[in-house]
């Protein structure tokens, strides 16, 4: 036997760790609890490194933000500060509302507001493997958290907690194909299991066709998987289609869009209703169209002029109107064979076209345009001062 | 090509068994996990880049032994399981296999010809992956997918990233 053993001493050593891992896999699956202490160990050893990596790359990089970019911008302001008129004080105001909004700022004022009991944690490192969508942060049972609890951002859902550590805890992210947690639509009340599709996306299951979902429509949890509060957004519908069996939505999970540096684990949760508007977005202003080439712009008359112009709003309108004018001056009919084109280059002598003319002669149109006044928002075709609100 | 006919002619177990400090032996395997479990969070695309396992790769190639190579591939891949999701054992076994074959490798063909270790760098790479999905399909029942082309590829960065390590990690040896 000692022979044979040391003949085949190699091969003996490898059999044996093959063997031993083995039975410590099949241990793990079989029972359903994982080797406890081999972990803490690895990860004990491995936090207070990637700690130290953190703490001196975020150091380094904050001391580069503050000092020198900050350094320049305080001289930039100073020079600024000289001339500045009510725009630039209401800008100046916009700017600091953006800084507010700095991440973890944003995080502490929705850490208060939230009426969660939650604690602030920093990602420290990735998972092993490029499959990998779990990701290490920094508390762990020593904070109080663990597995299973739900972790957010002021934007949405980002994960929930798989193991938890003395000094680190896995963060298993709503990309990874085994996430799932429960979701309710905020326009239709559909209910659906939001999954992780493996790469930035992730899905909603089990939405049967008949019931409808919108593209645009946000999902927000249910509360009715224990992990997540009811109310949290968990994203915005990207794509939906009919499938076999059920529906397949597509969403792009809010809390993971804007990076991820900074997250809550939320300890003690609060359900809230799911409110009935999507998240605020600011309505878009917009100007109204510049005017013609060579068109009498008149501050006084600039109501009359717009009016009386419907006929020709959009460059392309112009490009006809003027197209058709080149040909009416050539005594060209445009569509007749054997004609050839006219000379384009042959500017006719009322090269611009007066609104007069043009509502004389408006372009084809099988509607004409609705009689509005000039700053009636309702006109689309007016339309010199929009707000519409995003979708 | 003279390189790889040398390091086939020579017979491998003439030339010295190099030795490594202890720094070599655990702090480099420790920093390449560290690499990989830190780094891609600023660097995406570096998390293809398998550190722990170009480690294991350079160390049995050259202590030739295959019981060191089982044991080194053993330790860093249940390393490397335990700040994964995954049950211990997973990389553990596969990079258990790697260690091994390596070192049986070395024990035939001189291990520090720069063609032979970006064959051998490519080829474990390879393996290594594909094994890890066998494990993972066999013995977890997870549908994890396989993309040969994309391996290949992977396979051939890390290779191509092996050779200059190799030859970083060679500095290390405290042979007199």
């Amino acid at each position: 036997m000692d022979l044979i053993l040391n003949r085949y001493r190699n091969l003996t050593a490898l059999v044996a760790a093959i063997l031993v891992q083995l039975v410590l896999l099949a241990y793990q699956v079989k029972s359903n609890t994982e080797v406890r202490l081999i972990r803490v160990w690895a990860v004990t050893a491995v936090t207070p490194l990637a700690r130290l990596l953190e703490g001196g790359r975020s150091g380094s990089v904050n001391f580069l933000k503050d000092y020198f970019v900050l350094l320049d911008v305080r001289e930039q302001n100073k020079r600024l500060q000289t001339d500045l008129n009510r725009v630039q004080l209401e800008n100046q105001v916009l700017r600091s509302e953006l800084d507010t909004a700095e991440r973890g700022k944003a995080l502490s004022v929705f850490q208060e507001q939230s009426g969660m009991k939650t604690v602030a944690a920093r990602i420290i490192g990735n998972s092993p493997g490029s499959n990998g969508r779990v990701v290490l942060i920094d508390r762990g049972t020593g904070s109080g958290i663990q597995p299973g609890m739900a972790v957010i951002t002021p934007d949405g859902i980002v994960g929930k907690i798989v193991s938890s550590y003395p000094t680190a805890s896995n963060l298993l992210l709503a990309t990874d194909p085994t996430f799932a947690a429960g979701v309710l639509s905020q326009k239709n009340r559909v209910h659906g299991t939001l999954k992780g599709s493996g790469n930035s996306n992730a899905i909603v299951d089990y939405v049967q066709n008949e019931q409808n979902v919108e593209i645009g429509e946000w999902f927000y949890t249910a509360g009715d998987d224990r992990i997540f509060p009811k109310g949290l957004p968990a994203g915005i519908v990207t794509a939906v289609r009919p499938g076999r069996t059920v529906k397949e939505i597509f969403l792009s999970p809010s809390g993971l869009q804007h990076g991820l540096e900074d997250v809550l684990v939320i300890l003690e949760g609060d359900h809230k209703p799911i409110p009935d508007l999507p998240p605020p977005n600011q309505s878009v202003h917009l100007q109204p169209l510049p005017p013609a080439e060579g068109e009498v712009t008149d501050p006084l008359n600039t109501a009359h002029n717009t009016s009386n112009n419907r006929g020709a709003q959009t460059d392309l309108d112009r490009e006809v109107e003027r197209t058709r004018r080149i040909g009416e001056d050539q005594k060209h009919v445009f569509g007749e064979r054997g004609r050839g084109a006219p000379d384009f280059n042959k500017i006719p002598d009322n090269k611009i076209p007066d609104p007069g003319a043009a509502k004389a002669a408006p372009p084809p149109s099988p509607t004409p345009a609705p009689k509005a006044p000039a700053n009636n928002p309702a006109a689309p075709s007016a339309a010199p001062s929009v707000n519409q609100p995003r979708p | 090509m003279s390189d790889l006919s040398a390091g086939f002619s020579e017979p491998p177990r003439r030339t010295k068994v190099p030795k490594f400090g202890w720094f070599a032996i655990i702090g480099v395997p420790l920093i390449a996990i560290l690499f990989q479990v830190y780094v891609p969070r600023f660097f995406t695309y570096l998390a293809y880049l398998e550190m722990p396992l170009l480690v294991t790769v350079y160390y049995s190639l050259r202590r030739r032994s295959p019981p060191f190579g089982v044991m080194f591939g053993m330790c860093i891949g249940l390393a490397q399981d335990s700040l994964s999701n995954h049950p211990l054992g997973m990389f553990g076994i596969a990079k258990t296999l790697v260690g091994y074959f390596a070192a049986s490798v070395s024990q035939r063909f001189e291990g520090s010809s720069a063609l032979l270790r970006l064959v051998l760098a490519f080829f474990f790479f390879f393996f290594h992956q594909f094994f890890y999905w066998v494990l993972s399909r066999a013995l977890l029942g997870e549908a994890v997918s396989f993309e040969p082309v994309q391996t290949l590829v992977l396979a051939v960065l890390n290779a191509a990233v092996a050779v200059p390590l190799f030859r970083i990690l060679d500095k290390l040896d405290v042979t007199d």
